[in-house]
């Protein structure tokens, strides 16, 4: 059964529990049971997981800034041209701690969408993030990334204005920032423009996440002239939560309930709160020249396993 | 093992014939055979063309050149050393045709991947450099690419030496996925570490530098020079029109372009090419006032 055809069904068990009589316990457990098996019977198929992040009810960088940290105080603009709202930056207080927020943010309404080009940041974006971290780095204070791009911005102004120059500056910079970094990809993490941002000590993934490449659609139109082959794309690109762990190009997985993030925003904010504590109690307490050379060595050897020496 | 041998001979012979090839001598090439210039379609004779740096003599467009064909003209006679020249890459991931096109593009060029590493001097100056060559898989970048790329780097970091790195490429290598576009990070912290112990890079930019590769080293360098009408840009052209619903410039994404922009040092024609980097090293190697 795949995710639609599992959520119909358990839908229809729903309504058919609902007319239950309250005293006849029995009966609600039987279909409660039907349900549960349901739901760990149903293999997502990674076309499955591109659908569920793009769905429009998806958890944005914004509600997980709300939830997680105790005070957020944004920061505008990159100090050249333009203030990205796709880049949304300030300062958090993670549990007194305080830390820099950079985030991917897709809006929540068609109009915001339109201002934030649906989370694909321009390189004034990625230099407020840079300008941003340079500042983390300067005071001590750990970094939070969150990715949800689909890509950076195709635009004239945005390839005017250097987008390959300002990605390469945040992956160039990123690499030996003297402060810990830790990345979340919250949904969808496009190509170089989201890698930009997850260049970090420890990148944690929501379980059912994609970060590719390339977006599918864009992947099936370079390899096989045809856009609409997206799904089919899916099956070969390998960009799951669970593949991108065992290419050890993430750290972790943070699961999340039947139907995504969306069915239950607390129970994942939770899982992320123990794991961010964790890992910067981990990462704060390591020496600078350490955490930079380890970070490097963690990027240094991805790869490895794809190439090899003729004899 | 038999046909693994054959197929070894077959390999080895198309890299005798290259290897007569690498160095023309204007005997050897039949007055005969002519090329069309992309550009304005003027047919050139081969012996004209390679005389000229493979530039058209008439419009001065550059013709697309091997990695060896650029290595020779840059790189001061018997000083080129390869390096990881027998890298390759291997598709751990099993995807689909993807093996046959490698074993294809082999045999087509004679080369194991999209870039050639190695030292040299220019003008006597030693360097480390690597040139990616846009005959191989579109010069896209691998694993093994950025692996090859990587080590350059760290080898100019180790030995103090100055860093050339000539570029072209499609971007990333969808065949690799994820683990291709994780070298962009990878040769970027190279370069990092490279330029913190105050040592040179200099980008050559060639036709196509997209992608992948122009959103990473090819932008990191201290000076960057790119050959005249080269495409330099980011996003693919038909994304860009697809997205604002508008046609762009013929200009767009050129060398020229980038440069009055200001992502580019300096725009260099391929004749020149040698004695700029010359130039630009004699700047870098410590002299007091005379
Ligand atoms: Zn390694
Ligand atoms: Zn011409």
């Amino acid at each position: 059964m795949n995710l639609k055809e599992a959520q119909q069904k358990i839908n229809e068990i729903k309504i058919q529990q609902m007319q239950v009589d309250e005293k006849d316990l029995d009966m609600w457990n039987d279909y409660q049971k039907q349900i549960e098996t349901i739901q760990k019977e149903t293999v997502l198929t990674p076309w499955d997981h591109v659908e569920l992040v793009r769905r429009p009810d998806r958890p944005k960088a914004q509600d997980y800034i709300d939830l997680l940290f105790d005070e957020f105080v944004e920061l505008h603009g990159d100090r050249k041209s333009l203030d990205d709202p796709a880049m949304l930056c300030g300062l958090g207080s993670f549990h007194g701690m305080p830390v820099t927020i950079l985030a991917q943010s897709k809006g929540k309404t068609v109009e915001e969408n339109l201002k934030q080009h649906f989370g694909m940041p321009q390189p004034e974006g990625y230099r407020k993030a840079l300008r941003l971290a340079k500042q983390a780095e300067k005071f001590n204070r750990p970094i939070i990334t969150f990715v949800d791009t689909p890509g950076a911005y195709p635009g004239k102004e945005a390839e005017e204005k250097g987008q390959a120059q300002a990605i390469a500056d945040c992956l160039y910079t990123f690499s030996s920032l003297k402060t810990p970094v830790v990345c979340f990809v919250l949904s969808e993490g496009g190509s170089g423009g989201a890698l930009a941002l997850s260049v970090a000590d420890k990148i944690f993934m929501l379980e059912y996440a994609v970060y590719s490449i390339l977006s599918p659609e864009g992947f099936a139109s370079i390899l096989w002239k045809d856009g609409s082959r997206a799904k089919e794309a899916c099956d070969v690109m390998k960009l799951t939560s669970k593949d991108l762990l065992e290419k050890k190009v993430i750290d972790g997985i943070v699961s999340e309930p039947f139907g995504g993030a969306a069915s239950n925003l607390q129970s994942v904010v939770e899982r992320m709160d123990v794991m961010l504590r964790d890992a910067l109690q981990d990462l704060t307490q390591m020496k600078i020249s350490t955490l930079v050379e380890r970070r490097y060595e963690k990027f240094r050897h991805l790869g490895d396993g794809s190439w090899k020496m003729l004899r | 093992m038999d046909s693994l041998f054959k197929e070894r001979k077959s390999r080895l012979d198309i890299f005798h014939q290259w290897r007569k090839k690498a160095k023309p001598k204007s005997k050897e090439i039949p007055d005969h055979v002519f090329m069309s210039c992309t550009h304005c379609h003027t047919s050139v004779a081969m012996m004209d063309l390679v005389s000229n740096h493979y530039v058209c003599p008439k419009c001065h467009h550059p013709f697309k050149i091997s990695a060896r064909e650029r290595i020779r003209q840059l790189i001061d006679e018997n000083t080129f050393k390869e390096t990881n020249a027998k890298m390759i890459s291997i598709d751990p991931d099993d995807f689909p045709g993807y093996k046959e096109k490698l074993e294809r593009l082999q045999k087509q060029t004679g080369m194991n991947e999209a870039i050639i590493t190695g030292t040299g001097k220019i003008g006597g100056f030693s360097c480390v450099i690597g040139v990616m060559d846009s005959n191989f898989f579109m010069g896209s970048m691998s694993a093994a690419v950025g692996e090859k790329i990587t080590r350059a780097i760290e080898l100019a970091t180790k030995k103090k030496l100055p860093l050339i790195l000539c570029c072209t490429s499609g971007g990333a290598r969808m065949q690799e996925g994820i683990l291709s576009l994780v070298q962009m990070a990878k040769t970027s912290a190279a370069m990092k570490k490279h330029s913190e112990m105050g040592l040179l890079s200099i980008i050559v930019l060639t036709h196509p530098t997209t992608g992948g590769v122009s959103a990473s080293f090819a932008m990191l360098g201290d000076i960057i020079l790119s050959e005249p009408y080269a495409l330099v840009g980011f996003a693919g052209k038909r994304v860009i029109e697809d997205t604002i619903h508008e046609k762009l410039p013929d200009n767009f994404q050129t060398a020229e372009f980038v440069l009055e922009k200001g992502f580019i040092d300096r725009i260099v024609p391929r004749e020149k090419m040698k004695e700029e980097l010359e130039r630009l090293l004699s700047f870098h190697c410590k002299r007091s006032i005379s």
